[in-house]
């Protein structure tokens, strides 16, 4: 007797929508016994992250920060998933955002203080064209020299880095900050600038705004648009895709420069509210965080939209175990890394049909 | 003006450490290079090379050898590596999305592993006293007064090379990597040769990673490899699939991080972010070089899926 693998005519719609689902069951047991072993109780742990943020004790401060962590986690991942999808992998979405937000904010920045209702959208435009154009970069030099998008976008996140460390002690740093560096508050200081919070302790902004538009515009996109099926084309069949005139180029430029401005966007929003200031440690891997999200929301704008919902969740459960029963930040992290290796061990019982079989002999 | 900034620097020294600071990228840019020579395109170097580096030092410190923390961090990179193998080549996930995935989780886990190590000092390596040639002058210092890892580095290029060339095993990995359903009609074992190069390739990465945290640094602090492991990666494009190449991709890399390192501390006036940035701007200049001269020498089933359908 043997298992053996065969494989689907075409991936299982069911299976495919199933195992996320299956996947953080066996992420929790996985991560039950990485509790466990560093002291804790596996299943106060997992209450505390799953559970609590929504109806624990401070369910009421907790609600209000799903949002804020879902919003950039969603925009950034739509992007994304639409290169994802034809194939084309934008790694480099950390950086994206990276540039979004200090561009974004340098143009409010060059304005104050003054008050003016066209500051704010002038800084959104400025900060979906800065990743729009940190993107444009593997992007053209894939487009024109075959240069490998992969690792070309991953290194503009160190090099991004490296300038938002630059701007937060040179160029942008608050000149009444008494030598500190990070620029002035934007959330704070400067409110025709400012992205506030638009509903009180809801923890909507306009970043949360966009990313429900987002998903809505990603959908229509690819159920609705030719552009759309050409991205699906692309991906699920590259050689039928060139017969069927998709242009691959266009198709490169597009999905990396929707991914670009969607993650610049996401930037700019976090900047002028939540963070409230372009900083040195400004950046906090949503960019990266984002990719798990795509691929556990099935590439799928709804599929995000609640992956990037239940991603929040375990960011805020990991805070609140870290200082409930002194959970390590770090656990999260490797906590959500293993879901994304479940997720993907997962995909198997979608693509293939797991058959036991013996081996047969051919006379 | 470019006599006066190498005024400021010892030039012999700056060219010994440009050996030190390329061995980590030239381990782990050969063992993934074997990795894709066997049709397997693993992102997750810069996990492998990240656990490497916290288990190499979490040992080197409580056994106080760095020689086994070096084996355990090869130990911990072939684990790694093995989880992404299991995955990729029986379960026919997405490498690249796996590969993405090893990267997430070593630095997850490199950093909850390493937390109790920070400002902890480890035993390193000693440099070897090679009797006559270290004696040399000029020569001697920048070639032969090093740890034996950084020559033990340059002993596994020959290995890789002649292993690869010359021997039936190297054959068949390189003709599995080729082509995996020529290969599979011969009657190779695709998944287990590809199993095998995987292995291969985590452990190196560990040894690279080890390298980092128990000799050029050397202590531990979270994400120190900083894109090493991406590096390697370019490395191997550059050399295209070459072991004797990846040797001087490694040591033009270690070059330009020496030197900046340099410049930076001889006050160049140069703002220390854009000089921090040049390894990764040369990384991407080199990529953009490679791909107008046309990509050659990539294994031609490099990142497809096998699936033996009989």
């Amino acid at each position: 007797m043997k298992l053996k693998l065969e494989r689907r005519a075409a991936p299982s719609a069911l299976v495919s929508g199933a195992t996320p689902v299956l996947a953080v069951i066996a992420t929790m047991i996985a991560g039950g016994v990485m509790f466990w072993a560093l002291g804790a109780n596996p299943a106060e742990a997992i209450r505390i992250i799953f559970w609590d943020p929504l109806f624990g004790d401070f369910a009421s401060y907790t609600r209000g920060q799903l949002l804020i962590k879902a919003g950039p986690l969603i925009l950034i991942a739509i992007g994304l998933s639409l290169g994802f999808k034809a194939g084309i992998w934008n790694i480099g979405a950390e950086g994206q955002y990276i540039i979004g937000a200090v561009v974004g904010a340098g143009v409010g920045l060059a304005f104050y203080p003054t008050e003016s209702r066209l500051i704010f959208p002038l800084m959104v435009l400025a900060g979906a064209f800065g990743g729009w154009a940190w993107a444009m970069i593997p992007a053209l030099l894939k487009t024109r020299l075959g240069t490998n998008e992969i690792l070309v976008s991953l290194m503009l996140v160190y090099v991004a880095q490296n300038i938002l460390a630059s701007m937060s002690t040179g160029l942008l740093r608050n000149p009444d900050g008494m030598g500190f560096p990070g620029s002035r508050n934007i959330a704070r200081d400067f409110p025709a600038a400012a992205n506030p919070e638009l509903i009180a302790g809801t923890g909507i902004h306009w970043g949360v705004v966009a990313a429900l538009i987002a998903v809505i515009f990603a959908y229509v996109l690819m159920t609705r648009h030719r552009m759309g099926f050409q991205i699906r084309l692309a991906g699920e069949a590259p050689k039928a895709a060139r017969f069927g005139g998709v242009r691959p180029r266009r198709l490169i430029l597009f999905t990396l420069g929707m991914g670009g401005a969607l993650a610049g966007l996401a930037g700019l929003f976090e900047v002028a509210g939540p963070a409230g200031q372009i900083s040195i440690d400004f950046n906090s891997g949503y960019g990266f965080t984002a990719i798990i999200v795509a691929f556990l929301g099935r590439l799928h704008p709804l599929g995000i939209l609640l992956a990037g919902l239940l991603m929040a969740l375990t960011y805020i459960g990991g805070e609140l175990a870290q200082t409930m029963i002194g959970m390590p930040a770090a656990a999260i992290q490797l906590f959500q890394g293993m879901l994304l290796f479940f997720l993907l061990a997962m995909d198997v019982f979608a693509n293939y049909r797991i058959r036991l079989g013996r081996t047969e002999v051919k006379a | 003006m470019q006599i006066m900034i190498f005024g400021q620097i010892d030039l012999i020294l700056l060219l010994a450490s440009l050996m030190v600071a390329s061995t980590p990228i030239l381990l782990a840019a050969l063992g993934e290079l074997v990795v894709e020579k066997a049709g397997v395109l693993n992102l997750g170097v810069e996990g492998m090379m990240i656990t490497g580096a916290v288990v190499g030092f979490a040992v080197g410190v409580n056994t106080q050898s760095p020689a086994v923390g070096f084996l355990a961090a090869a130990l911990a990179g072939a684990l790694l590596s093995l989880l992404f193998g299991l995955i990729t080549q029986y379960l026919k996930s997405n490498q690249v999305a796996t590969g993405l995935a090893l990267t997430l989780f070593g630095l997850g886990l490199s950093s909850l592993l390493g937390k109790p190590y920070e400002g902890v000092k480890a035993a390193t390596l000693g440099k070897m006293h090679l009797p006559f040639l270290s004696d040399i002058p000029v020569l001697g210092p920048i070639l032969f007064r090093h740890d034996p890892m950084v020559y033990l580095s340059i002993l596994a290029v020959v290995a890789v090379w002649a292993f690869l060339t010359y021997t039936r095993p190297g054959l068949i990995l390189r003709a599995v990597g080729e082509n995996h359903e020529a290969a599979h009609a011969l009657g190779y074992k695709v998944v287990r040769v590809r199993l095998l190069a995987i292995l291969f390739g985590g452990a190196m990465a560990g040894l690279g990673g080890a390298y980092v945290s128990l000799v050029r640094v050397p202590q531990w602090t979270e994400g120190m490899t900083a894109g090493a492991g991406w590096i390697a990666l370019a490395i191997v494009v550059f050399a295209s699939w070459r072991p004797l190449r990846v040797l001087i991709g490694a040591y033009l890399f270690g070059g330009v991080s020496v030197l900046q390192l340099n410049l930076q501390a001889a006050g160049v006036a140069i703002p220390v972010e854009y000089l921090s940035s040049s390894p990764y701007l040369v990384t991407i200049l080199v990529l953009v070089i490679i791909s107008l001269r046309g990509q050659h020498g990539a294994p031609g089933s490099l990142g497809r899926i096998f699936h033996a359908s009989s």
